[in-house]
């Protein structure tokens, strides 16, 4: 107790000294006196630490399968009918929550199942919006043949990225990723004829459909409704594959898994292309909706974003990465005042999530395995192992 | 020693290793027949682990030949070896820590199975029976080497003894001709060594030929068909452990050592 | 034209030099990319922004201009290295058996953090150098141009890193630093307190980051609080470029880093000025990562 009460003490005024010159004097008292007050507050939450954990883990395990699947079902209700609840600017809110989710789900593809830091994952989202914008505008074809080859072109790009970066270590990897992000910005930015430079391409053109050309916000709403859906089954189904299985195993310890003959060059590039596919769907998507697309859509920041939100979440698990996704869109906007700090909190996050809670807000638990019922049976009767037996 | 062309599953060629200049291994010759248990002894550093990694592919060797099943595998990668029939554990254990013990020999036993994304995605029949299988022929290695109990624990959370067998199962479920195993006694008390001779004599009788690296001397020749002695990366010995036993060369390798470092 | 070139390549890579020091002395320890460091970088630059406004204020110029300067480095420098070894502190120590990610995200949370304190504290508009303590004047040798500034980054630069050999090579400490890069748990047996150590090595890089921060702002006469981001991966690449871990590779990597972009600036475009800086990297990433000086490093099986 003591301890931490010197530990808090000096911190603070260490902290404090540190920011006079950023802050002024005045501020850095203000500074001083937060940190005094979460100090308070940590002491006052301490004693009750064990019980609040207990608690937490009791309501992590209540939900029963029926409860959960009736969480879910309600969540899909009102999913389907926000737009007839709410207005226009929420409708825009939750179409921009979805494409994120699409973007961190197959950024979670490459981080959370394979293990490979990507720090320039917008690169193919950028890819993804230019290739349909481009295509839309100059070769004229629609939405339903634009979209496939965004995603192809951002695979292609995953491939071309991973090929030559697959043998490196990984924070080596990050930073080439981040290097590669930002080239592939610089680019947009500078080849004036084909990107047009930092204007941008203007007048894409949206989807159309069965005489029906996309207007509403609630249109491409159920539009992105139907990616986001088409996406999480996807990554649910590669994460309960065999091949999302050897991901893992590479992630893991990438000796053993060669070992057990996995193949990790091809695995990993699969792993780069799939998720820069996804990257790709939601940047044609997010160019047909803003019908505008430039190069300061595709910053660092927004790679970092979306890297939040996977580890926010929880890297590798699904509900993880969707709550991860839905947390950091809907927060900043509710907190509006809060604009100015949503990047320091970001990262602040960041950081403490590592420092207490690696997993996330919900961790990448491996599933239960759901055996048949006769290899149940049989599993129970042979507690009795060879191993036991000897030991007699 | 027995030297049939048509019983020997593996053999090299002249492996040699050199790590900046340091020869790791030197023109090991090595020839083991189907179905035998075939020690690998030697001194610390002898190279017995690096003769291991250049069999298995992680090392590309310096030069000689490695010719498995009546095949030059020579040069071919760590995952195509797996599917020639060899697996292997490691002398500091490697586990999928995160996964589940299923999990873990899920990994190896889908080693013989396809992997398609379009399988993946849409998780037809074909897929779902193949899956099945893998889970079934898992839930069988789990059952040979005692670990069913555990199949649901991490496999980070197991005892060290328990991690052993794990890499071991793991290795079983790819369905090697040839098992190699870098000292899976290490670390294990009395009665886990005692449990794993069983559990390699039963491998035995599974018709799965076994290279095993091990300090355990009384082990190895309780269950040795053959040995192979190395010291200072040059096969210095071979022979049923009798012979080896008596050999000049491998007493003074030893017992020279030990004199040294005492 | 030629030797304007490598005139202002030596300049610039001769901070990207001492920026790439503290990259590589502390990969050389954790083998850890110490993603922050940028910022330390940038928050040299604005440190010593401040305590020159400062010094105005009071009217220490009037007295000494030389002495100003003298205090503002000082300045400088005792702030980023306390920032430093803050950074280590909080962002690292607790992390440092976790996974690789996790101290990566870690480090990337805190770039981000001290990034957007600066903006917020300090606005985000970009800070003029004032214009009192511009130190005037040039050489003038053929038809190239040098700028005392110039001379004054060069020559600091050198001296810094003179410093820094003698210290590694010479002090005890700095012998405790290089057998602790060596073997982290054998120096540790060998009672060397490696925590402090890694602590000196933080404190060490943040320091000549800090004053890289000083010069560079005196050479541009403006900062910004995301100058650190790329400042931060071209001093990465030249760390890389040297053979990250090693001390010489990087002050090499630096200088020749500098003179590349300086060349590719003025010869072949100046608007993809920092993809070439990028292509360096992943170029001697693929075909050469332990870079011109470094070791060869193989995983062990
Ligand atoms: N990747 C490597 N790089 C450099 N030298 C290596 C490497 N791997 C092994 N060596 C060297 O090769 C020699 C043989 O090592 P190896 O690990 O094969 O011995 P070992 O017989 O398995 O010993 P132990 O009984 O201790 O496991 C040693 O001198 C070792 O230092
Ligand atoms: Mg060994």
């Amino acid at each position: 107790m003591m301890q931490d009460i010197k530990k808090w003490a000096f911190g603070s005024l260490w902290l404090f000294i540190l920011t006079i010159p950023f802050l002024g004097i005045i501020n850095a008292l203000y500074f001083l006196v937060s940190l005094i007050v979460l100090a308070i507050l940590w002491f006052i939450y301490k004693p009750f630490e064990q019980n609040i954990l207990d608690v937490q883990s009791k309501l992590l395990q209540l939900p029963m399968p029926s409860i959960r699947w009736s969480l879910y079902f309600v969540i899909a209700i009102l999913v389907l009918i926000l737009p007839f609840i709410s207005d226009q600017y929420i409708t825009n809110v939750a179409t921009s929550a979805i494409t994120y989710i699409v973007l961190a789900l197959g950024l979670n593809i490459v981080v959370g199942f394979a293990g490979l830091l990507d720090l320039g994952y917008v690169a193919f989202y950028a890819v993804g919006a230019y290739s349909y914008a481009l295509l839309s505008t100059k070769a004229g074809l629609s939405f339903w043949a634009v979209l496939p080859l965004s995603a192809i072109m951002a695979a292609i790009f995953g491939i071309i990225l991973g090929f030559p970066t697959l043998r490196l270590r990984g924070d080596y990897l990050a930073i080439v990723t981040l290097g590669f992000g930002e080239m592939i910005r610089i680019t947009l930015n500078n080849w004036d004829s084909v990107t047009g430079g930092p204007n941008g391409i203007l007048n894409i053109k949206g989807p159309a459909t069965l005489g029906l050309s996309f207007s509403q916000p609630h249109h491409y709403y159920y539009l992105i409704i139907i990616i986001g859906i088409f996406t999480i089954f996807a990554v649910n189904r590669l994460n309960n594959s065999r091949i999302g299985r050897a991901w893992v195993a590479i992630r893991e310890d990438e000796i053993a898994a060669e070992a057990m003959g996995i193949n990790i060059v091809k695995m990993k590039l699969l792993a780069f292309a799939l998720g820069a596919s996804f990257a790709g769907i939601a940047g044609g998507f997010f160019a047909s909706k803003m019908k505008f697309v430039s190069p300061e859509s595709f910053t660092f920041f927004e790679s970092v974003i979306i890297l939040c939100m996977v580890v926010l979440g929880g890297m590798g698990s699904i509900p993880g990465v969707i709550l991860g996704a839905v947390v950091l869109i809907i927060l900043p906007e509710s907190l509006r005042g809060f604009q100015n700090y949503r990047m320091i909190i970001f990262g602040a996050a960041m950081v403490l999530i590592m420092l207490f809670r690696p997993q996330g807000f919900i961790g990448g638990v491996r599933r239960r395995l759901e055996l048949h019922p006769e290899d149940e049976k049989i599993l129970k009767q042979e507690t009795e192992s060879l191993y036991d037996v000897k030991q007699k | 020693m027995m030297l049939n062309k048509n019983n020997i599953l593996l053999e090299t060629k002249n492996i040699t290793k050199t790590f900046g200049g340091i020869h790791a291994i030197e023109d090991v010759n090595l020839h083991i027949n189907k179905g035998e248990i075939n020690a690998l002894i030697g001194p610390n550093g002898a190279g017995k682990t690096t003769l291991f990694n250049c069999i298995t592919g992680f090392y590309p060797p310096t030069k000689g030949r490695i010719i498995f099943n009546g095949e030059d595998i020579t040069g071919l990668k760590p995952h195509q070896i797996a599917e020639t029939g060899m697996a292997r554990t490691f002398q500091n254990i490697r586990l999928f820590a995160e996964m589940t013990v299923m999990e873990n020999i899920l990994i190896g036993s889908q080693c013989r199975y396809r992997m398609t994304l379009l399988g993946a995605i849409l998780n037809d029949k074909r897929t779902k029976n193949e899956e099945r299988e893998i889970s079934r022929k898992a839930l069988q290695y789990l059952r040979f080497t005692g670990l069913s109990k555990f199949a649901n624990h991490l496999a980070r959370n197991l005892s060290y003894g328990d991690q052993r067998r794990l890499e071991l199962a793991r290795a079983l479920a790819t369905e090697p001709k040839l098992l190699l195993l870098d000292e899976p006694a290490a670390g294990m008390n009395l009665n886990e060594t005692k449990g794993l001779m069983e559990l390699i004599k039963k491998i035995k009788d599974e018709e799965i030929t076994i290279l095993l690296i091990e300090h355990d001397m009384r082990m190895v020749m309780k269950i040795a068909d053959t040995i192979t002695v190395l010291d200072h990366g040059i096969k210095i010995a071979e022979g049923t452990p009798k012979e080896v036993q008596k050999n000049e060369k491998v007493i003074e390798a030893y017992i020279g050592r030990r004199r040294r470092t005492a | 034209m030629l030797l304007q070139q490598i005139i202002n390549g030596l300049t610039i890579g001769s901070v990207y030099a001492l920026i790439a020091l503290g990259y590589t002395m502390v990969y050389g320890i954790l083998q850890l990319i110490n993603f922050a460091h940028g910022e330390i970088y940038m928050i040299g630059a604005y440190m010593g922004i401040i305590a020159i406004t400062f010094f105005i204020y009071i009217g220490l110029p009037d007295i000494s201009i030389a002495l100003t300067l003298v205090l503002t480095f000082l300045a400088a420098i005792i702030f980023t290295g306390a920032y430093g070894i803050t950074l280590e502190r909080v962002a690292y120590r607790p992390l440092r058996n976790a996974p690789r990610l996790s101290i990566l995200i870690s480090a990337i949370g805190m770039s981000i953090v001290l990034q957007n304190y600066v903006m917020l504290a300090q606005g985000a508009r970009d800070k003029i150098f004032p214009h009192e303590l511009k130190i005037g004047g040039e050489l003038i040798i053929a038809d190239a141009h040098i700028t005392y500034t110039q001379v004054l980054i060069m020559a600091l630069s050198v001296l810094m890193m003179s410093g820094l050999t003698w210290f590694i090579k010479k002090t005890k400490v700095g012998m405790a630093m290089r057998a602790t890069a060596q073997d982290r748990r054998m120096a540790g047996l060998l009672g060397i307190n490696t925590d402090r150590i890694i602590v000196i090595t933080f404190l060490i890089g943040s320091i000549l980051a800090g004053a890289a921060g000083v010069m560079i702002s005196m050479y541009y006469g403006i900062v910004n609080f995301y100058m650190g981001y790329t400042a931060g991966i071209k001093a990465f690449t030249a760390a890389v470029l040297g053979g990250i871990g090693n001390i010489p590779g990087a002050m090499l990597g630096g200088i020749l880093l500098g003179l590349l972009e300086a060349l590719g600036a003025g010869y072949i475009s100046s608007e993809y000025k920092d993809v070439f800086a990028f292509a360096v990297l992943v170029l001697v990433l693929i075909f050469k990562p332990t870079g011109l000086l470094g070791e060869r490093i193989s995983d062990k099986v």
